[in-house]
């Protein structure tokens, strides 16, 4: 019966030192899978609107320097060149437009503690969608905004470069529609109740 | 590649500008009516049409041809200096070796005179403007190289390029004087302008490659071994009726360039114009430059080597987010400016049948 107590009491401290060692084991995946849902979905949104705008921005001064140069030389491109600065400033729309949609998700607060496999669903999904606009705006608005500064100094050379290029730049901004696209499709699911 | 994304922080308002200009340099159909002008006055008129505008106004007519070449120089010095003062680093820099070249053309144009007794005040006349420099003027009064290091180069962009030059001299041979004491002289002048040349060259490069990124490096690159190239073979051509060593050739010859280093080692070993030629045979670029002349055209080696220029600065000009672009700028007004004096001495001098000899850029 000793030998009994003293094998049973064996067995507790060994599961006592696991239960102990699985408190004290902290890997990635428990940091990873403590982060609040909520907190995925608000960093999502925000680098939905974030990396957006930052396209947009960079598009933006890399066409505009060299609309701004190149018009001194050949003034009658200032009006037409500022297309360009459209189509970059569009992509900063899509961003704004993935935002507000993401963040409709997340109107109402719950008030139960624990949380469900749905909000970690939704969680994700929110912050995967706004990383996915949030990456292609920026890739396109900066493919926009190299085109854009091509397509300035090619139409202060000759004038009958414009539309060419213009049909390029109407594909480099098509890259931000299919990213937001995506984003949307992604999100749609996501459902925090 | 990866500079399209952040040249035009600093450098797309600039690029914009010297393509602006670029618009400007003139092209066939303008050389055309300048061709058929009688008097040189006539040019001025037709000049008014091009970007040269009313540059003419003020002189007096009847207008010499130096006239024209200095206030087109004039003009492109303005250009050049409106961009220079508005670069930030590193295309200041790049700018800044631009008039290098110019500023080592004006320090031998002011030795060479003062060695034949000219007016210094007439030589600073002559100056190119790109390469003025301060103490320019004080560079006729040494007669040594070690004074004219010290007193005038040192504290110049091209001083380190000098430290070349002495230690060029520093390994004498048996029996020969010791380097430095001997007087500036026709031979060692021609020896310092194409060292200093050399360091220059060899520099520029360095810097173009390493701190330019990689655009500007694979244009710049082919422009300065065009331009090493050229001064190898200008070395070896005038270097045929001189008492200038081979080994002293070798080490003038840049290490830079297409030619270097199976190319130069057998430019070294030529004696005549057939070693030359059979020397440059390997190189596609260069086999047509010294070839023998049909009937009629004369096209001397300056001239072949003008057209292999005039070819790469062009083509600077079809990539976008380099620095490139500024060099090939001044270097085609150069041809421009070249071409306009070249078409107003012919009909000055009624050579009408040569007239057609300038080359042409756009």
């Amino acid at each position: 019966e000793a030998e009994h107590s003293g094998a049973s009491g064996a067995m507790a401290a060994i599961v006592a030192s696991e239960v102990v060692a699985e408190e004290l084991f902290f890997g990635w995946g428990e940091l990873l899978n403590g982060i609040s849902p909520y907190a995925w979905a608000f960093i999502g949104t925000g680098l939905a609107i974030g990396l957006s705008v930052l396209g947009a921005a960079w598009g933006i001064f890399i066409t505009g320097s060299s609309l701004v140069g190149a018009a001194i030389k050949a003034p009658r491109i200032r009006s037409k060149n500022l297309i360009s600065v459209i189509f970059c400033e569009a992509v900063a729309i899509y961003g704004v437009i993935v935002a507000i949609i993401l963040q409709t998700h997340l109107e109402q607060v719950i008030k139960t503690t624990e949380v469900t496999p749905m909000m970690k669903y939704a969680g994700y999904a929110i912050f995967w969608s706004g990383m996915t606009a949030g990456l292609g705006n920026l890739s396109c608005g900066v493919c926009v905004g190299v085109c854009g500064s091509g397509c300035a100094l090619a139409d202060a050379q000759d004038g009958n470069l414009f539309v060419k290029i213009l049909v390029i730049e109407i594909f480099a901004s098509a890259l931000g529609i299919f990213a937001i696209i995506v984003a949307i499709i992604m999100s749609t699911k996501a459902n925090f109740e | 590649m990866a500079s399209m994304i952040y040249y035009n922080v600093d450098g797309g308002f600039l690029e914009a500008i010297a393509r602006g200009f670029r618009s400007g340099i003139l092209t066939a159909a303008d050389y055309a009516n300048l061709q058929q002008c009688d008097t040189v006055d006539d040019m001025k008129l037709q000049l008014q049409g091009t970007d040269y505008g009313n540059f003419l106004q003020s002189e007096p007519s009847p207008i010499s041809t130096n006239t024209i070449a200095m206030k087109c120089t004039e003009k492109l010095v303005e250009e050049f200096n409106h961009m220079k003062v508005q670069a930030v680093e590193p295309l200041a820099t790049f700018m800044e070796y631009v008039t290098y070249g110019y500023m080592i053309d004006n320090l031998m144009l002011i030795i060479t005179g003062a060695l034949h007794d000219r007016d210094t005040n007439e030589l600073m006349a002559k100056c190119h403007p790109l390469g003025l420099f301060d103490g320019l003027s004080a560079a006729s009064i040494p007669n040594t190289a070690k004074d004219l290091y010290e007193m005038v180069l040192v504290e110049t962009p091209i001083g380190p390029y000098f430290v070349n030059v002495l230690n060029l001299w520093r390994s004498p041979q048996v029996g020969e004087r010791q380097p430095g004491v001997e007087d500036l002289d026709e031979l060692n002048i021609e020896i310092i302008r194409n060292s200093l040349y050399k360091a220059y060259l060899q520099d520029f490069y360095q810097f173009c490659m390493s701190e330019c990124g990689d655009e500007t490096a694979e244009i710049m690159g082919g422009i300065l071994s065009l331009e090493a190239d050229r001064r190898a073979i200008n070395i070896t051509i005038n270097a045929f009726d001189t008492e200038l060593s081979r080994d002293d050739k070798v080490k003038l010859y840049p290490t830079i360039g297409h030619l270097h280093p199976e190319g130069t080692a057998r430019l070294a070993l030529a004696t005549d114009l057939d070693g030359v030629r059979a020397a440059l045979d390997p190189y596609a670029d260069y086999r047509n430059v010294l070839a023998e002349q049909g009937l009629g055209e004369e096209k001397s080696v300056e001239n072949a080597f003008y057209e292999l220029e005039v070819a790469l600065n062009k083509d600077a000009f079809e990539q976008q987010f380099h620095f490139g672009l500024f060099w090939a700028y001044v270097k085609l007004r150069e041809q421009e400016i070249r071409n306009i004096v070249w078409i107003a001495e012919c009909i000055q001098q009624d050579q009408r049948h040569q007239i057609a000899q300038y080359i042409n850029i756009f």
